[in-house]
């Protein structure tokens, strides 16, 4: 029989098994930021322990550091100036490489890692952050941990995992035009549930897979944790392989030709079992957007706001009437018949260059501009999508547009204490989680694609580019 | 890390699906870079009417003198999803949480809680429900009486048993530490890291 992918990699940083559940894995590359990659590091420090390879570890950072433009070690967010100031000392301590607030390179983990390199295929990654499933998109083994398990790995190289089920989920049918791999996500989630991937390391197939690009693969996988999967992968293909020949920390020369060669054998064999599959149809499908206080609560943006009453069980009725009552929305009602008072492009899941042109020609065809009720942020992923942005002049469409320009970090994905969109406001969002208090007190999230994102935010009101044009 | 065999303790029901980490520790309750000064912010959106003024929403029953001195949460589906924070099993120990028991966890919540020393215990919707029953109808008496050692927790006149990972049973019972585990291990390490040099050499940087 053969082996899906996932055995693939497992099996090939497999140590030693420790019990017929756990096997000690090697990782290959550690990043860390700012938020909990401090505890890591200080705890290491603590405990007299020291980084096992230097060389295979980095650190940004990403979360706390505030966006505005001059921007140094002082946050809005109350004592966030300790987090950065702990952070790079520990980093330097430890003699890592952290790409520090004034680096050229800095950006959000999930989107420098994979664009300078050091995200790789068929190489294993974590990070102490959950969005770390978004390298499944290239093809690596990736997925997120807590702050010990961090310090775990940093102290042997090695992380004590208990072998998840496999799941493949094949997508059957063409993305329809409009339609943003944000859209397949939220689908996706919608239709397996916020739990559905619980258990299992998944992969995605099917033709609407291999036709998506990179930075659409990336967006994809980065909501896997969102179905509460280990993490999420996708074969990686020539496209992946030419998307690292620039990449600074990527394999070079006689090292190219000798990963090539790896990376062209990571697919799941013919014959592969999975433990699980799935099959969702994109064929008809509509641009997404999340109504409640979890990414399974989504709907088409022009279907009914649902109704308890319709739940399919007693507690899904009830986690339905707490998000409805959360959400200040009625059942039966349209979401397009609400005004929203913020709109932001960003976070892990859509600040790349993709996403920023996306919600730019949209804004430069439409010639729309923000509504004047609504405050508008974006928040490119890194330095290099930015400077990228700015070459191709993008930064003007959205500053006349009405848009904030911004620095890179997470930004508004959370709230943090400092900066604010506003109590109880409510606000169309491409990041990931819509969850209660998520972006601040009382703040209801609807989550997009940046397309519907910007669309929204000139409409003034939750609506799908295509309604508003 | 403490070792955990047998607890009894009162529980508070909160038995709803997808309990996130954000809501059990929000961003902003996380200020400073230590392990200490969480519990204040433990469960902040729900326990306060308004978290700055930490002015207490009575309807929560962490406010309510019938679960004062719990020590137990007893939880729904997924509990302890979305982001990896640690600090959520942390400000649960603070506030002196020894065991959580929900139909189901994060994989990231429930790993950082044993690496901690937090019980956690998975069981069906059923047994959750008559558990959040029978502690409702008189939280102070009804306490539940957990054992590890036998994977059973007791009530009054019933006993329910739980599986939990062999593993993940030792560890807990003995409060190892996963780190000095594995450094016995190095050498083991250093070998494979040589022949992994020789078929994938591009992935190592020195």
């Amino acid at each position: 029989m053969g082996l899906t992918l996932f055995e693939k990699l497992w099996r090939q940083h497999e140590i030693s098994r420790l019990n017929d559940t756990k096997s000690l894995l090697y990782i290959d590359r550690i990043f860390l930021h700012e938020r909990t990659g401090s505890f890591a590091l200080t705890s290491l420090e603590r405990n007299r322990r020291s980084v096992r390879r230097r060389e295979h570890t980095f650190c940004t950072m990403d979360h706390i550091v505030d966006t505005f433009p001059g921007r140094g070690d002082d946050t809005l967010m109350p004592s966030g100036r300790e987090f950065i100031i702990a952070t790079r000392s520990a980093a330097n301590f430890a003699g890592i490489k952290l790409f520090d607030i004034q680096d050229p390179s800095q950006g959000i983990v999930h989107v420098i890692s994979p664009e300078l390199g050091i995200a790789l295929p068929g190489a294993t990654l974590i990070c102490p952050d959950s969005h770390t499933c978004t390298l499944g998109g290239i093809g690596a083994l990736a997925w997120g941990v807590g702050s010990t398990e961090a310090e775990h790995a940093l102290a042997t190289s090695t992380l004590r995992v208990d072998k998840p089920a496999t799941m493949r989920v094949n997508f059957v049918g063409k993305k329809p035009i409009g339609v943003t791999a944000k859209d397949i996500a939220l689908y996706a989630i919608r239709t397996l549930s916020s739990s559905g991937g619980s258990g299992f390391a998944i992969e995605f197939a099917g033709e609407a897979i291999r036709n998506l690009t990179v930075e659409e693969r990336l967006t994809l996988c980065n909501m896997a944790t969102e179905l509460s999967a280990f993490t999420a992968l996708i074969a990686p293909d020539e496209q992946v392989f030419s998307y690292f020949d620039d990449k600074l920390y990527a394999p070079q020369k006689a090292h190219r030709l000798l990963a090539l060669e790896h990376w062209m054998s990571l697919t799941s064999d013919s014959d592969a079992h999975f433990d699980r599959e799935e099959h969702i149809d994109i064929s008809g499908l509509k641009p997404q957007i999340s109504w409640g206080i979890s990414p399974e609560h989504c709907i088409d943006f022009d279907a009914l706001i649902p109704n308890p009453r319709n739940a399919p069980d007693p507690y899904v009725a009830a986690a339905w009437q707490r998000a409805l009552d959360y959400m200040e929305l009625k059942p039966g009602g349209k979401l397009s018949d609400y005004e929203i008072d913020a709109a932001f492009l960003g976070s892990c899941t859509n600040s790349r260059l993709s996403d920023l042109k996306l919600a730019a020609d949209y804004l430069d065809l439409t010639g729309a501009t923000v509504s004047d009720k609504v405050k508008a942020l974006c928040v490119p992923g890194s330095g290099s999508v930015k400077r990228a942005a700015e070459d191709l002049g993008l930064h003007k469409i959205f500053l006349r547009a009405g848009f904030e320009w911004r620095e890179p970090g997470c930004s508004m994905c959370f709230f943090a204490g400092g900066e604010t969109l506003g109590d109880r406001v409510r606000v169309a969002s491409t990041t990931n989680r819509n969850f209660e208090g998520r972006q601040g007190p009382g703040v209801k999230t609807h989550l997009a694609s940046p397309l519907s994102v910007v669309a929204s935010a000139c409409a003034g009101r939750l609506v799908a580019a295509e309604q508003r044009l | 890390m403490t070792p955990i065999k047998k607890h009894t303790g009162i529980a508070i029901p909160l038995v709803r699906d997808n309990i996130d980490t954000d809501t059990i520790i929000p961003s902003r309750e996380m200020r400073s870079v230590s392990k200490a000064g969480l519990s204040e912010g433990l469960f902040a959106p729900w326990r306060y009417q308004d978290p700055d003024l930490r002015s207490p929403n009575l309807d929560f029953p962490m406010n309510q003198p019938a679960y004062s001195g719990a020590t137990i949460f007893l939880g729904g589906r997924n509990f302890g999803c979305g982001s990896s924070r640690e600090q959520a099993v942390w400000a649960l120990q603070e506030w002196g949480c020894k065991a959580v028991i929900a139909h189901s966890f994060g994989t990231i919540f429930r790993n950082n809680a044993t690496r901690n020393g937090l019980l956690t215990i998975a069981l069906d919707s059923a047994t959750i429900d008559m558990l959040s029953n029978w502690v409702t109808s008189d939280p102070q008496a009804n306490r539940l009486d957990i054992d590890l050692i036998q994977c059973q927790i007791n009530i009054a006149n019933k006993m329910v048993r739980f599986e939990i990972a062999a593993d993940t049973r030792t560890m807990l019972l003995e409060g190892l530490d996963e780190i000095g585990l594995t450094e016995k291990l190095l050498d083991e390490v250093d070998a494979f890291e040589k022949r992994d040099r020789r078929n994938r050499p591009w992935i190592y940087l020195s």
